[in-house]
C-alpha cells in the first residue's frame, strides 16, 4: 500500500529519519486509533522487564570475583538482609552488617574501589571488572587496596568501608537505576577522606557508564583524572568540579544532577 | 502532653500529639515507615483516623506542626489565613468538613470561596478520612483556573505538559520530541525541558530554541526550561525569553533551603518574569513541582507525615499565583511510595488538596523502574485523575524519559483520555489546532500520515 514502511523508496522518504537519529526518545510510534500500536506496546513492555529483571536480580558474586583476578577482594553485605528491605530501607543500604566490619584489616591505601550492587546488578556485571583494571592500569603507581565487593549496598556504604580499611579516597561503582534504554548503567562516586556521615556535596560523580553511554576507557580517563586531583587538592565535591571544565561535556551529562527534578536516594 | 486517644474495645490508643495522630491517620505508606512514624496496626490506623474525625478543625490553627518561631512556610500559612473565608466551616469537626465536602452544599462557588480560610493541614487531615472516590469527587467540583498564553484548568478541558527532554540536550533530538507531541496535540499547559545541564548559557539555549518553536508556528503556548531558580533569573538578566519560572518546592523552611529557595528568593523570581510581560492573556508566571517524600529525604520533615508535609508545599505554591503546580508521585522512589496502591492513593491526595487549597494541580502521572507498578498502574491513575479534573498532564514519547530514566504517559495516552473523556485542550490551543485544520469533523485529533500536509509542514519547515 502507499506510504507503507516496507517499500524502501518510502524509507528514503521518511521525515522523521533525521529525527530519529538524534534522539532514543521513542518518537513517531504511530497509532492504533489513539493508542500504541501492538509492535510499540510489546517492546515498551520488553524494556521494561529487562530493567525490573536488573533491579531484582542479584550479582553473580564469585563470577564477578574472578573477573576481578588477579586483583585481591573482600566481600562485604550491607545491613539490608534482602531486596525488599534495601528498596524500602536507603538508611540500612548506607550501613554494613553488624559482623562485617571485621573483615575489613586496616591499612594504608591511596585508593580503594568498592563496587555495591545498587539499583542494577546487570550494570556490575558487565561494567565493574573492566573498569576496575583500566582504572588499575593507570594508577600503577598508587597504593591500591584490595577491591570490596558489596551486596544490597548504597553509594555512602563506601564511607564505612573505606575508613575501616583505612583509604585516604574512595572510587565507589554502584550499578545505575535502570531506565528503559539503559538496563546496564554503572556510576562511579569519588569520596576524599571518606568516614560516615559524608554529604553527597561532598562526592564527584561520573554517570552513564555503558556501551552507548560513557565507555569503559573514557570514564577511566575521568576517574582517574578525579582521582589525581582529589589527592592533589585533598578534596572532593563541587570544590573540585568548578576545576573540570573537561568534565561538563555531552557525554557526562549527568555529573551535574540539578535537572529540576526532586532526587533519587542513590 | 495533650490527651488523644481512642478506646476500641479494651485497647486504648494513645498518640503523642496532633503530628501522632496524623502520622497514624494516613494510609500505610512506606515513607512514614522509614520515618518511623507510621501507625504499627491495621486497628491503631483507623483508631487515628477515630481521633482525626472528631477534632475541631480550628485545632490546626492553634497547635503549629512545624514551630512557628522557626520555619518561614508556617509563619506564611498562619499569617495569611483568612478567617472571614473559613467562617463557614469554623465550627466544623474533621469528620464534619468531609461530610460538608461531599454534600450538594459544597459546590465549586463555596468551595472557591473557602479556599483562604483553609490550611493545608487541615486540608490534609481531611483527606485522611476519604477513599480515593471521595477525592476524585472532591476535586472534581473544585475550579482553578490561570492563564498565561493558554487558560488551563477551565472545567471539561484537559492540558497537558509536553516534556521532550534529552541526556544531552541535544537542539534536533527536543525539537524531534516535541514535533512529534505537537501531532498529538500535547503542550497547551507548556513545553517544559528538564535541562541535563543546569547553566545558564545552555539554559538560554534551549530557551531560544523553544521560543523560535512557539513562533514559526505561531502556538499559542508557553515554555519553560526546569533549571533552578537562580539559573532562571540570571536568564532574565540576560534578556532570554522566559515565560514561565520553574522551581522544585517542598512544605518546611529546612526543605526549601535544601532546594536552594526561600520565600524571598521566589518573590523575586516572579517579580523578574511579571516584568517581561511575556503573557498576553494573564501574568500567572510561576510553574512549580513537588513531591511527597522530598522533606524526608532532605532530614527536614520534622516528624510529620510526609502527605500532611506535601501539602505544605502547595501554601508555598499558591502565594506566588503559578500558572502551573505539579506532583511527580511515582518518581521520588519506593522508599516513599512503595507500589502502585501507595502511588494511586498520593496522586489522588496531592490533586485534591491543591484544589481545596485553590492551587491549579497537575500531575506526574508516572513510576521508576524499582516501585512495583507499570503502564497498567498508570492508566488507572491517568483515568481517576481527568476525571476528577486535574488542570495538566505531563506526557513524554512512548511514555519513557531517556534523560530522567522513568516512565511517564506517553502523547498517545493523553490524546486518547481526551477523546474518550470528551475533555479538548485549553481553548487558544484547540483554536489553533482548528485552524490549522488538524482536526475532524467530530473535533478529534485524528493520526495524520507521514506524508500529509500536516506532518510535512510541521517537519519540513523546522530545519
Amino acid at each position: 500500500m502507499p506510504g507503507s514502511k516496507d517499500n524502501p523508496k518510502d524509507n528514503l522518504k521518511d521525515p522523521w529519519a533525521r529525527f530519529r537519529s538524534a534522539t532514543r526518545a521513542r518518537i513517531a510510534l504511530g497509532r492504533s486509533g489513539d493508542a500504541l500500536p501492538t509492535k510499540a506496546l510489546l517492546e515498551f513492555q520488553l524494556a521494561h522487564a529487562r530493567a525490573r529483571d536488573a533491579v531484582h536480580s542479584a550479582v553473580d558474586i564469585d563470577r564477578l570475583a574472578a573477573d576481578l583476578a588477579p586483583l585481591e577482594t573482600i566481600r562485604v553485605h550491607s545491613a539490608a538482609p534482602d531486596r525488599p528491605t534495601y528498596l524500602r530501607r536507603p538508611d540500612l543500604g548506607r550501613k554494613l552488617a553488624a559482623d562485617n566490619a571485621a573483615r575489613l584489616p586496616a591499612g594504608e591505601w591511596d585508593i580503594l574501589f568498592v563496587v555495591a550492587d545498587g539499583l542494577s546488578a546487570a550494570a556490575v556485571q558487565v561494567n565493574a571488572a573492566p573498569l576496575v583494571h583500566a582504572c588499575v592500569a593507570r594508577l600503577g603507581h598508587l597504593r591500591i587496596g584490595p577491591v570490596v565487593l558489596a551486596e544490597q549496598a548504597r553509594v555512602a556504604l563506601g564511607d564505612e568501608v573505606a575508613a575501616a580499611l583505612g583509604a585516604r579516597l574512595v572510587v565507589l561503582l554502584v550499578g545505575e537505576r535502570p531506565g528503559l534504554s539503559a538496563a546496564e548503567s554503572l556510576g562511579a562516586y569519588l569520596t576524599w577522606d571518606p568516614k560516615p556521615g559524608r554529604a553527597d556535596s561532598e562526592r564527584n560523580c561520573i554517570s552513564n557508564i555503558h556501551a552507548d553511554g560513557l565507555s569503559i576507557a573514557t570514564a577511566a580517563d575521568k576517574l582517574c583524572w578525579l582521582a589525581t586531583e582529589a589527592a592533589r587538592r585533598k578534596l572532593t565535591g563541587v570544590a573540585l568540579k568548578e576545576d573540570a571544565p573537561s568534565l561538563n561535556g555531552p557525554d557526562n551529562q549527568n555529573n551535574n544532577q540539578n535537572n529540576g527534578r526532586i532526587g533519587h536516594d542513590q | 502532653m495533650a490527651n488523644y486517644h481512642c478506646d476500641l474495645g479494651r485497647q486504648r490508643h494513645r498518640f503523642d500529639d496532633l503530628k501522632a495522630v496524623m502520622a497514624c491517620a494516613s494510609p500505610r505508606r512506606s515513607g512514614d515507615e522509614l520515618a518511623g512514624i507510621a501507625a504499627d496496626s491495621d486497628e491503631r490506623r483507623v483508631a487515628a483516623r477515630m481521633v482525626l474525625a472528631d477534632l475541631p478543625l480550628k485545632s490546626f490553627l492553634n497547635e503549629a506542626l512545624v514551630a512557628y518561631e522557626t520555619d518561614e512556610v508556617t509563619r506564611l500559612i498562619i499569617d495569611s489565613h483568612d478567617a472571614a473565608a473559613f467562617r463557614p466551616v469554623a465550627h466544623m469537626t474533621v469528620g464534619q468538613f468531609r461530610d460538608w465536602l461531599l454534600s450538594y452544599e459544597a459546590d465549586t462557588a463555596t468551595l472557591a470561596a473557602l479556599a483562604p480560610g483553609l490550611t493545608p493541614e487541615m486540608v490534609a487531615a481531611v483527606s485522611k478520612l476519604m477513599r480515593n472516590h471521595d477525592l476524585v469527587c472532591v476535586a472534581a467540583k473544585c475550579s482553578v483556573v490561570t492563564r498565561f498564553r493558554t487558560t488551563v484548568g477551565l472545567p471539561g478541558r484537559l492540558s497537558s505538559r509536553l516534556q521532550p527532554n534529552h541526556p544531552t540536550d541535544d537542539p534536533t533530538g527536543i525539537a524531534a520530541s516535541t514535533l512529534d507531541g505537537l501531532l498529538y496535540g500535547i503542550g497547551d499547559a507548556v513545553i517544559g525541558i528538564n535541562p541535563a545541564t543546569d547553566n545558564v548559557p545552555a539554559c538560554i539555549a534551549l530557551l531560544e530554541m523553544l521560543d523560535a518553536v512557539r513562533t514559526r508556528f505561531d502556538i499559542p503556548v508557553q515554555s519553560c526550561v526546569l533549571a533552578h531558580v537562580t539559573t532562571t533569573i540570571q536568564a532574565i538578566e540576560r534578556g532570554a525569553p522566559v515565560d514561565l519560572v520553574f522551581q522544585s518546592i517542598a512544605g518546611t523552611e529546612k526543605a526549601n533551603r535544601g532546594f536552594g529557595v526561600t520565600l524571598s528568593l521566589l518573590a523575586e523570581a516572579q517579580e523578574a518574569a511579571r516584568a517581561l510581560k511575556r503573557g498576553t492573556i494573564g501574568d500567572n508566571v510561576m510553574y512549580f513541582e513537588t513531591g511527597q517524600g522530598s522533606a524526608l529525604s532532605a532530614d527536614a520533615h520534622f516528624g510529620v507525615d510526609q502527605q500532611t508535609v506535601e501539602t505544605r508545599a502547595y501554601a508555598v505554591a499558591r502565594a506566588f499565583d503559578p500558572l502551573l503546580v505539579n506532583t511527580v508521585v511515582g518518581f521520588i522512589g519506593p522508599e516513599y511510595l512503595f507500589d502502585a496502591k501507595q502511588i494511586t492513593r498520593a496522586g489522588l491526595e496531592d490533586h485534591m488538596c491543591a484544589k481545596l487549597l485553590g492551587v491549579p494541580m497537575g500531575c506526574d502521572v508516572c513510576y521508576t523502574n524499582h516501585a512495583e507498578a507499570d503502564q497498567d498502574d498508570m492508566d488507572v491513575l491517568m483515568t481517576m485523575l481527568a476525571t476528577a479534573g486535574v488542570n495538566f498532564l505531563i506526557a513524554v514519547p512512548g511514555a519513557d524519559d531517556v534523560m530522567l530514566n522513568y516512565q511517564s504517559l506517553s502523547y498517545h495516552d493523553v490524546l486518547g483520555l481526551r477523546h474518550l473523556l470528551k475533555r479538548p485542550p485549553a481553548p487558544e490551543f484547540e483554536a489553533w489546532l482548528d485552524k490549522a485544520g488538524w482536526l475532524d469533523e467530530q473535533r478529534r485529533l485524528p493520526p495524520w500520515p507521514d506524508r500529509s500536509l500536516v506532518v510535512s509542514a510541521l517537519l519540513g519547515s523546522a530545519a
